[in-house]
């Protein structure tokens, strides 16, 4: 009766996973076939990769693409965790609020936020392009940032903060030193997701990005006008391993971090 | 006499518009192990905050070796903390922990590794440098919160409930190994608590607080045998607290009797609350023309190395009484007090005071 019990679970995940997957299997099989047909396989081939590593306009939104993530996750991550440690340290009545309003975002859909980011661009005559993109993105990395680093920002208590101070260490000191290696779990996850959303955001980075700069997502998005290559297969198969990667550091990188510690 | 290391001078304080300490004055001798003992609330936390620097006073100033302080912030102050909650770096060893201070200073590495061990040594956990801290009970986290902060060789150590959260037995080690630190290092020690048997062991000079007023200042002796207002009384030990009138100098009436006492220079016939503890009260025979009250035992309880007894005497009042004799419910008895026994107090004169509901 276990023994069924066990299998049946098995077999229920088993079946989760592979509905999960299947599709992005389908993706990195095809972006090895050799035939342009999406039926019929024709043999392996890594020609679309090397196509691609050839083609400047892939080359050039995948660097637009990697340098915005970049970017925006590191200033959004700076941000957040002062914005956390500043949140925490209000009255619960003002906190509540502002932990309401900075959690709107997330909650919002992407097109309004990426129309309304856009026509506040015009408004205030900000041409669009990279810098535009990348406030863009700053922009709603924000919040799941601080939703990150919060729980570990109540966690910590005031008093290592003021042991540091009580033991000669300036305010800064104290920060460096004592509060952020405490946070760090929490900025390192927080870090590490606002990366992801900025890689594989499409509709706020279409709505804000002027003519002329393409990140990935925006020029597949052409790319499906025109009749799709399968070098956008092998294009996209390389960002879901990255994302995929970078995710698997997030989880256990702090994990296997501690242990090496110990 | 010693001189005045630390002196608090009128500090006031209010969160909230609710006043914390309201014009405290103190002054605190160098080499003294002084308690702050109060009631949660009363303001003793808050006291060793503005000392620390954590906290500023609204009005009033804080000298340390006789030049002000007020506004000094926390991290050039000559003196260290060690807190409730023992406030260890978690993410550190133990040896980081207790360097912390030194690095600050650009102390040299060699210094460093000699001060922790001799650190260590002091609070008995030698070799313990390479732990982490999660890794130590409570008892062993407080020895490394200290050795934290005798490091960097303070002048003034405070310590805000050290003990409080550590179980009886180690709590009662922990007093003598501060005792003794105090004196190897000599260092002033200033210590809150709420427990006054921790006061009353530990230190020089016990300082009783309640509602942002210093009750009552002076050696754990003073404070327990000659408690000057009914609020110290009822909060250190156990005692008999009774409303009587003063009839003249030595001769004061309680229970319809009249009693001698050693007390004088309240005038006659005046109000006055009388302080008597428990184990001064003595139980003899009902016949003894030494009694001066009459009574009737009514509860015993059994404490270890007393009994705790009651007894109704003729007037209604209930009596506590320590003794190591048992006298059964039930019994007639005669009750003597010795006049040197007797404390005589002023009856509440503010308001402050009379809010602090002693029962009569």
């Amino acid at each position: 009766m276990e023994k069924m019990k066990k299998a049946l679970s098995n077999c229920y995940l088993s079946l989760i996973v592979l509905f999960m997957y299947a599709p992005i299997a389908t993706l990195v099989v095809l972006s090895f076939n050799s035939g342009r047909s999406r039926a019929k396989w024709s043999g392996f081939t890594t020609d679309w990769y090397l196509e691609m590593l050839a083609d400047d306009t892939i080359m050039a939104a995948l660097r637009n693409t990697l340098i915005i993530a970049f970017l925006s996750a590191l200033i959004a991550t700076i941000l957040g965790t002062l914005a956390a440690i500043g949140i925490n340290n209000m009255k619960s009545w003002s906190r509540n609020t502002v932990m309401s309003i900075t959690n709107i975002p997330m909650l919002n859909a992407d097109i309004v936020t990426g129309i309304s980011l856009m026509l506040c661009f015009i408004a205030f005559k900000i041409s669009l392009g990279f810098h535009t993109i990348l406030i863009a993105h700053i922009t709603f990395n924000l919040p799941y940032v601080i939703l990150s680093v919060m729980p570990k920002v109540r966690q910590s208590s005031k008093d290592t903060y003021e042991a540091a101070l009580d033991l000669g260490a300036t305010p800064i000191q104290a920060f460096f030193k004592v509060v952020l290696p405490e946070l760090m779990p929490g900025v390192t996850s927080g870090f590490m997701l606002a990366f992801t959303m900025s890689l594989d955001d499409f509709i706020i980075t279409h709505f804000t990005r002027g003519a002329g700069i393409d990140t990935i997502s925006t020029l597949v998005y052409s790319q499906v006008r025109k009749g799709i290559s399968p070098t956008m297969y092998a294009l996209s198969t390389v960002i879901f391993l990255t994302v995929f990667i970078v995710l698997m550091i997030g989880n256990y990188a702090p994990e296997w971090l501690s242990r090496r510690k110990k | 006499m010693s001189k005045n290391l630390l002196q608090l001078q009128n500090i006031s304080k209010s969160y909230d518009g609710q006043l914390i300490l309201d014009d405290l004055s103190l002054d605190i001798h160098e080499n003294s192990f002084v308690t702050f003992l109060g009631p949660s609330g009363c303001g003793k936390t808050t006291t060793l905050r503005i000392i620390g620097g954590f906290e500023k006073p609204d009005q009033g100033r804080v000298l340390f070796d006789g030049a002000d302080i007020t506004d000094l912030p926390a991290n050039k102050r000559q003196l260290n903390t060690v807190f409730q909650k023992y406030a260890l770096f978690p993410h550190m060893s133990i040896a980081d922990n207790i360097a912390f201070g030194l690095r600050i200073k650009n102390k040299p590495e060699s210094y460093i590794k000699d001060k922790i061990k001799y650190a260590l040594k002091l609070v008995n956990l030698d070799g313990f440098e390479k732990r982490s801290i999660d890794s130590l009970s409570g008892g062993q986290q407080q020895r490394i919160a200290i050795a934290r902060a005798i490091v960097n060789e303070p002048r003034l150590l405070l310590l805000d409930e050290p003990l409080g959260a550590l179980d009886l037995k180690l709590r009662q080690e922990m007093q003598y190994e501060l005792i003794r630190l105090k004196n190897e290092l000599g260092i002033t020690f200033i210590y809150v608590t709420h427990d006054q048997e921790e006061a009353l062991t530990m230190s020089d000079y016990v300082v009783v607080m309640n509602q942002g007023y210093i009750q009552q200042a002076g050696s754990p002796e003073q404070i327990y045998n000659e408690p000057e207002n009914a609020f110290v009384a009822d909060f250190i030990g156990d005692s008999n607290i009774i409303g009587g009138v003063m009839l003249e100098d030595y001769v004061v009436r309680i229970c319809g009797k009249t009693f001698k006492c050693v007390d004088a220079g309240f005038g006659t016939n005046k109000p006055v609350d009388v302080v008597i503890r428990p184990e001064d009260v003595e139980i003899i025979e009902d016949d003894d023309p030494k009694a001066i009250l009459h009574g009737e035992m009514t509860h015993i309880i059994f404490k270890g190395e007393i009994y705790e007894m009651e007894c109704r005497s003729e007037d209604g009042f209930e009596w506590l009484i320590h003794s190591t004799e048992m006298h059964e419910p039930g019994k007639k008895v005669g009750l003597y007090v010795k006049p040197s026994n007797i404390q005589i107090m002023n009856k509440p004169e503010s308001e402050d005071e009379e809010a602090l509901g002693v029962e009569e």
